[in-house]
C-alpha cells in the first residue's frame, strides 16, 4: 500500500510511470503519444502511480507495487453513477 | 479507478457506497485526472472525458491475463471475474499442466493438454459443461 500524502489545494494527478513514459523533452508531444506503450494481453502491464483514497486517508499507489499479488484494476465512468 | 478526484472519492465513499458495504470500500479508490492512465489502458473515451467500464486482472508478475471493457451502461459481471481469477489461479498452480475448458467453475475437472489429448477432447468435455 502507498505511503499518505499532504493534500493541498490543487488536485493531485498521477499517471504512467517508467517505459511508458520514456520519451525525452526535445520529442513533440505527437512524438510521444505515439511511443506511449499500450497494453497487450499475455504482456506485462504498464507500470502507473495514482493518488486514491483509502480507508479514510489520501495515499499515492503504484501498480508495480502490488508484484506478488493479483490485482483486479477497474475503470469506470464516475462516482455517483448508478449501474 | 475513475477520472474523479480523491476528495469526490472520499465523498462517494462516505456518503452512499458505505451504507451498500459495511465500513466502506476496502481497497483503494484510485484517481485518474485527465484519463492519462486510461489511455495507457485504452478505455479512455475522449468524447465524454470519463473512463468506460474496463476490468483488468493482473498476475502476481504483473502480465494481463484477462481484461473486458463495457460501455458505461451495462454494469458488469462479479461472479464472472472471481471465476477467471481461479481459472488463472488454478492454472497457475498447476505450472501450466492443467487447462480449464469452456464453462469451467471450481469443482468442475479441467483438461491436461498434451499428446494424449489431442483429438480426445470429446471424451473428457461434453458440450453441456459449458453451462451452469
Amino acid at each position: 500500500m502507498g505511503e499518505e500524502v499532504d493534500v493541498g489545494c490543487a488536485r493531485p494527478t498521477g499517471g504512467p510511470v517508467g517505459e511508458t513514459g520514456a520519451a525525452s523533452d526535445e520529442e513533440t508531444k505527437n512524438e510521444s503519444k505515439e511511443r506511449t506503450e499500450m497494453i497487450k494481453i499475455g504482456k506485462k502491464v504498464p507500470d502507473f502511480v495514482a493518488p486514491a483514497y483509502h480507508q479514510g486517508k489520501f495515499v499515492s499507489v503504484k501498480l508495480s507495487e502490488y508484484l506478488g499479488k493479483w490485482v483486479l484494476l477497474c475503470f469506470y465512468p464516475g462516482d455517483f453513477t448508478f449501474v | 479507478m475513475s477520472i474523479d478526484s480523491v476528495f469526490v472519492h472520499k465523498m462517494w465513499d462516505e456518503h452512499e457506497l458505505s451504507k451498500m458495504v459495511k465500513g466502506g470500500i476496502p481497497f483503494p479508490m484510485l484517481s485518474d485526472a485527465g484519463g492519462k492512465v486510461g489511455i495507457v489502458y485504452g478505455v479512455y473515451d475522449d468524447d465524454a472525458g470519463v473512463e468506460t467500464r474496463g476490468r483488468f486482472i493482473i498476475d502476481p508478475e504483473g502480465i494481463l491475463r484477462g481484461y473486458e471493457v463495457l460501455t458505461p451502461p451495462v454494469g458488469r459481471n462479479v461472479s464472472e471475474t472471481f471465476r477467471q481469477i481461479q481459472a488463472f489461479q488454478l492454472v497457475r498452480n498447476s505450472k501450466d499442466t492443467e487447462a480449464t475448458p469452456s464453462g469451467w467453475k471450481p469443482g468442475k475437472p479441467t483438461l491436461k493438454p498434451g499428446p494424449d489429448l489431442v483429438g480426445k477432447v470429446w471424451e473428457a468435455w461434453k458440450t453441456d459443461m459449458a453451462f451452469d
